[in-house]
């Protein structure tokens, strides 16, 4: 075993003790171990799978009796994940040559080949009576190699995660880079007339699955965003009138306010080892930025350059703080370090510069840009260089990263077309951060202000 | 502008008549209440305070928190109308139109109640009376995505709570 493979297996059984699982890595099938030894670089660069998409096929993992829909709902979970990546392109289930069941037994590679995949996931499933047991693997058509095979145990109402799971092992294993499926998003979901606009937490799988409302819409709430732990989120509530931010457990339901703030508080971010959120609150005529100990409830004054001071957001290591102040007359990006020192505007293009948010990767800043009355979203390097616009519009804004800072999500509006608000609508959209495949997430009402969680295990 | 001053003037008429019903006997109280239903508002309401100051609302320009010099005499009516029902507490909104991020616009909102109130409080309101309140661009008068929609949008509205 590799040390790739040991450091996989470990992953794959961290994952599955969390959800009462439990997961292995799978022995080759007889006589391709060697196959498999030669192959381990069967890597595609990211690069050529955007202009070309690895053309998979993923047919219904095999499964006997009652399992059957799992075994085919879970092929469809990875089949939708990989396809909306843009990376891969999976082949036509209608043009499988191999059966499922032979497939899950040994590949027929020429089967494969000839339908122009390249890779082949196949599984099996067993229904264990409230726990799923599912066996995948991954194979490389041309060479007739297996490059992964994991077994997971999970009980049956996770069945969705043993999809996404499996996803990112197969986006790991040919990418090169960690995948983000197993990951959740959550949200500002907003019905009604604009003027009296009901907006509440909800919370979904990345591919929009597993839909549920978290706050029932008696008080305002904007801007969710994760705790490194992908249990608890910070937001802000106008609870009883007064605009603060709130935690929100997501293993208790319970919410708290954050600290004693006379003004009001928003923007809230957790720091990357979660022991504290920054936050903006206004005082006087100032917006400024605050450290808030989550043991201690103490805050710490941050800034205080005048002007508004608000979104601020860590670098991945914790050393550093983007955010957003007109300090200089109008919206600009500015660095300091994590104890509020060493101010510098990282931002010189032409218009206002909003919402940076710091990739997980660390090597870039995503920002809302608002110029000549048009909003986009782009991204540029911690010093400001190389800024890119990825995606623009009439009203965007708002990005969060992928936890592989591969892809990110926003929110996107469309305008009025008359005086009563009709035909103005807010959507979430994600983007990869090349600038290509950019789609709508489908929500059951309007939606804004996403924010990725980590990869959930 | 010429619409609010004609409203001023309907709501004396009527904030008079009902002064003279409280002075005169308890008969003629339920007329002078029907009247004031009628035409006027109830003292020391939202509806009063629109009538009798001209408007609940200042508007700003793009960006800007600053009292436009056009729009000050309304929050001085405001000071006068509160200065005759000391009672009255009010919250003053502060609002951003949608051409903006909803975080920077959420904190541009708190600088122009805070500039509304400012003059409320200078004019003598005591600062008790007056709280403050940001809704950004999320609570928008005009639903519209015009000029003019946005320039109704970048306002601070006083509430009588």
């Amino acid at each position: 075993m590799t040390s790739r493979d040991k450091a996989m297996q470990a992953l794959l059984s961290r994952r599955a003790a969390l959800f009462g699982g439990m997961a292995a890595t799978l022995p080759a099938l007889g006589g391709w171990q060697a196959a498999a030894q030669q192959t381990q670089s069967s890597v595609v660069d990211i690069t050529r799978a955007r202009t070309d998409p690895i053309p998979i096929a993923v047919p219904d993992f095999a499964a006997g009796g009652d399992a059957a829909r799992y075994g085919r709902d879970i092929a469809r979970v990875i089949v939708n994940n990989l396809r909306n990546s843009g990376l891969f392109r999976p082949v036509d289930r209608a043009a499988f040559i191999q059966t499922a069941e032979a497939a899950a037994q040994t590949p027929r590679f020429q089967d494969w080949r000839v339908i122009g995949a390249q890779a082949l996931v196949t599984g099996r499933v067993l229904d264990q009576g409230g726990s799923l047991r599912v066996e995948f693997r991954l194979w490389d058509v041309l060479p007739e190699a297996q490059l992964e095979g994991t077994l997971l145990t999970a009980s049956t109402a996770n069945w969705r995660r043993i999809g996404h799971l499996i996803s990112d092992v197969i986006y790991e294993r040919l990418l090169g880079e960690k995948g983000y499926f197993d990951t959740r998003v959550v949200y500002v979901a907003e019905s009604g007339p604009r003027d009296r606009r009901v907006r509440r937490l909800a919370i979904m799988d990345q591919d929009g699955e597993n839909h549920r409302f978290l706050t029932d819409g008696s008080f305002q709430v904007l801007t969710p965003r994760f705790h490194p732990n992908a249990q608890q989120i910070a937001f802000m509530s106008y609870f009883r009138n007064e605009p603060r931010v709130y935690l929100f457990s997501l293993d208790s339901g319970r919410q708290e306010v954050l600290g004693n703030f006379r003004g009001m508080t928003l923007s809230p971010r957790f720091s990357p080892d979660g022991r504290s959120v920054i936050l903006s609150s206004t005082r006087g005529n100032d917006a400024n930025i605050y450290v808030v100990d989550m043991g201690s409830r103490r805050e710490r004054q941050l800034t205080s350059g005048g002007g508004l001071d608000v979104s601020p957001c860590y670098s991945p290591d914790g050393s550093q703080i983007v955010f957003n102040s007109d300090r200089g007359g109008d919206q600009q990006l500015y660095v300091m370090d994590a104890g509020g020192g060493g101010v510098r505007r990282i931002s010189f293009g032409r218009g206002r510069y909003a919402t940076p948010v710091w990739s997980p990767r660390g090597d870039l800043i995503a920002f809302t840009r608002i110029a000549s009355g048009q909003f986009a979203i782009g991204v540029m390097r911690p010093d400001g260089s190389g800024e890119r616009i990825l995606s623009e519009g009439w009203g965007m804004e708002g990005p969060t990263f992928a936890p592989n800072g591969r892809v990110m999500m926003y929110y996107r509006e469309t305008p009025a077309r008359d005086a009563r608000g009709n035909g103005y609508s807010a959507r979430l959209s994600s983007i990869d951060i090349a600038g290509f495949n950019e789609r709508q997430i489908v929500t059951p009402t309007d939606a804004s202000d996403p924010a990725w969680s980590p990869l959930l295990a | 502008m010429l619409n609010a001053k004609l409203f001023g003037v309907i709501a004396v008429v009527a904030l008079l008549g009902a002064c003279e019903s409280s002075t005169t006997d308890s008969a003629n109280t339920g007329v002078g209440n029907a009247t004031t239903g009628g035409v006027g508002a109830r003292p020391g309401s939202q509806e009063d305070l629109i009538a009798t100051a001209g408007s609940d609302r200042v508007f700003f320009d793009t960006d800007r928190s600053t009292i436009r010099a056009d729009q000050r005499s309304v929050l001085e009516r405001q000071v006068a109308w509160m200065q005759r029902y000391p009672a009255v507490t009010v919250q003053v909104e502060g609002h951003a139109d949608e051409r903006g991020t909803r975080e920077y616009n959420l904190a541009l909102g708190q600088r122009r109640a805070n500039a509304a109130r400012d003059v409320l409080v200078a004019g003598g309101v005591a600062s008790a009376r007056v709280s403050t309140i940001s809704y950004g661009k999320d609570r928008p008068a005009a639903l519209g995505s015009t000029e003019d929609a946005w320039a109704q949008n970048r306002r601070a509205v006083t509430v009588v709570r």
